[in-house]
């Protein structure tokens, strides 16, 4: 779908398609998803909850529950290498050593029953074939990589706060390295001080290791600290994408137009913020035609039914709409 | 720890004494005459009254509960009023029988009904599950003397592989345990498969499959340990479930154990029998209970920080 420059093209998502299949209904999560990430850089995957943006992550490192989740095609290539045709044993060695993860909720991503220490080890061990012994020297190295005391090691999950056990989640996810972090959420279960905190800490430890990451969130101030490239999903569609500028400054499609009309702004002159209009579409029945249509202002005859072609509107910022916002 | 240990082997005095006294009133307060059990035919008035003299069983209520509470302290429950023999030296020879199979038969069920549950779990509406939960539901359908009674005649009678009943060699000791396990097997095989499928769809669970780590370190490090917690109460119950039973068991394979013994005891109502296996029993049961309790602290580290912070004089 959008095209890039080349260059150093890291990940490349092409025409990903997940649909959650069961007897009542089928949901249309991702539909036709294509991106590209940069080496070293970082990717904000914005959308509303329900919008696909964590089944896309699940996709890229083949964690989807099956059943009910039912990958339809598309390919995942990760350093030109299509991850989705790997065998799971091969698969296994990515996760967790290349492709790694930062999941939402740290409250419930440890395993409450192992030793905080012991889920960081765990992780090296399996990965870089280290003695146990050495697996617990670095692991409680990477404890204090996050800020928290290497004699905090034998502790289990239930000891520490909210933000101490993301931390830990992320000690995991950086334990060996990866070449590509998945951030999903990574800040939303925090309160805001602690936010800060992890934000700041991924962004070191990131800029440290030239890591190329894929952060997904709702929160669009999260996006403009952290991200290079922005692409916003709506019911399982890329609609628009660009460089971080380009969609802060020149927002094209409804959609984002109304993303930022809903973000309260301090100089701003109206004292109403202004939402969107009714509701996400029901993924198990979604509308014919541009997915926005029923919400949008601008909608025409045009928009409810066929494709909606996708348009370059300067280069490198594409969109997905047929009225106004995607001529050139 | 061994603070809580301590304390809780000092709760179970009342609940034992607890036991004891509710026991002994019960006997207390049924019919039946020891006297006349004791002479049978050659029963009459005077020697009745002698008897019941020298047992004692013309003091009072408290009297006669208070002598015998004293006794206990030696491990004195009295003789049968039938055989006349020492009753704790009958059970003496008798326990370890009915531990043994308690034990066996609670080993069996923990790690048929664990390998089920699991099996059943991560096969989730595959045939493993539908093949394990019939054989589960067969299981608890099955009343446990009929199952006894099956075994019996296809091993004992029909294919003559083992003996049908008595005491000997260990081959008699395979068919009581294999009977006297299989409820346990089929409930705890449930009650596993709903804690797995519990645990499975976790955030935790995702995450360890994100590390990398294959199927089968992910079933057993993180999922089991995980979904034990709820299980190793359940086969606590089980314990008791089994001690029960073998009282039925013991009876069907006509093995000299504390069930039997009891059961010989409420027919010939010779009640010093009855009251000192019951006693004996709930005293196993309550071990068996505070040694669960201690294995969850092992298992489930927010339980065990309770007692840790005791230790360390952490926290409150």
């Amino acid at each position: 779908m959008m095209k890039s420059d080349g260059g150093d093209i890291f990940l490349s998502v092409r025409n990903l398609t997940v649909e959650y299949v069961t007897k009542q209904e089928t949901v249309q999560a991702v539909n036709s998803v294509s991106f590209d990430l940069h080496k070293g850089k970082t990717l904000g995957l914005v959308g509303e909850t329900g919008a696909g943006k964590t089944t896309i992550a699940g996709a890229i490192l083949g964690v989807l529950p099956v059943p009910p989740a039912v990958t339809r095609g598309g390919e995942i290539l990760l350093d030109g290498e299509d991850l989705m045709r790997l065998d799971e044993a091969t698969m296994c060695k990515v996760r967790g050593k290349r492709v790694t993860v930062i999941f939402q909720d740290p409250m419930t991503a440890l395993n409450p029953v192992m030793t905080i220490g012991r889920q960081i080890a765990e992780v090296i061990e399996l990965h870089d074939a280290v003695s146990r012994k050495e697996a617990r020297v670095r692991a409680e190295r990477m404890l204090e990589m996050v800020g928290i005391p290497a004699a905090r090691y034998d502790e289990y999950p239930n000891q520490f706060s909210g933000g101490m056990r993301q931390r830990v989640v992320i000690a995991v996810a950086l334990a060996c390295n990866p070449e590509l972090l998945l951030a999903d959420e990574p800040t939303t279960a925090l309160d805001v001080t602690i936010q800060a905190q992890v934000l700041d800490l991924i962004r070191e430890l990131n800029s440290a290791k030239k890591t190329s990451m894929i952060l997904i969130t709702h929160d669009m101030g999260v996006v403009m600290e952290m991200c290079d490239d922005v692409a916003v999903i709506y019911a399982g569609e890329i609609i628009e994408t660009g460089t971080l500028e380009n969609i802060f400054e020149h927002p094209a499609h409804p959609y984002t137009i109304g993303l930022f009309g809903s973000i309260p702004k301090i100089n701003g002159d109206s004292e109403r913020l202004s939402p969107i209009a009714g509701l996400p579409p029901n993924p198990a029945d979604l509308p014919k035609g541009c997915k926005f249509h029923p919400r949008c202002p601008q909608a025409a005859e045009a928009c409810k039914s066929g494709e909606i072609p996708v348009r370059e509107i300067s280069a490198g910022h594409f969109c997905k709409c047929r009225g106004k916002a995607g001529e050139a | 720890m061994v603070r809580y240990i301590l304390k809780r082997l000092l709760l179970m005095l009342p609940v034992i004494l607890g036991v004891i006294i509710v026991v002994f009133t019960l006997l207390y307060i049924s019919p039946g005459d020891a006297a006349s059990i004791i002479l049978g035919t050659s029963y009459t008035a005077e020697s009745a009254a002698r008897i019941r003299e020298t047992l004692g069983l013309n003091q009072p209520y408290l009297v006669q509960l208070g002598k015998y509470i004293f006794n206990l302290f030696r491990f004195d429950f009295g003789d049968s009023w039938v055989s006349g023999v020492s009753v704790s030296s009958e059970l003496i020879t008798r326990l370890p029988r009915t531990l043994l199979i308690g034990s066996l038969s609670i080993v069996i069920t923990a790690v048929f009904g664990i390998l089920l549950g699991v099996t059943a779990a991560v096969n989730q509406n595959k045939w493993q599950d539908s093949l394990c939960m019939v054989l589960a539901l067969l299981g608890t359908s099955l009343p446990g003397f009929f199952f006894a009674l099956l075994l019996a005649l296809v091993f004992a009678f029909t294919l003559q592989w083992l003996p049908p009943y008595g005491m000997g060699g260990p081959e008699y000791y395979i068919l009581p345990v294999v009977a006297n396990a299989l409820g346990g097997v089929a409930m705890l095989a449930r009650q596993t498969r709903s804690s797995m499928l519990e645990v499975i769809h976790s955030d935790f669970i995702v995450m360890a499959k994100a590390k990398g780590l294959r199927r089968r370190d992910i079933i057993y490090r993180h999922m089991l340990p995980n979904a034990l917690i709820p299980v190793l109460t359940t086969i606590g119950m089980q314990f008791a479930g089994v001690l029960g039973g073998s009282i039925i068991i013991e009876t069907v394979f006509a093995l000299p154990g504390v069930g039997y013994y009891l059961v010989t005891g409420c027919n010939n109502r010779d009640y010093n029998v009855v009251m000192a296996c019951t006693i004996i029993i709930s005293v196993a049961f309550s071990l068996v209970m505070l040694l669960v309790d201690l294995l969850m602290a092992m298992v489930d580290p927010r339980i065990k920080i309770q007692f840790s912070e005791v230790k360390h004089g952490r926290g409150k």
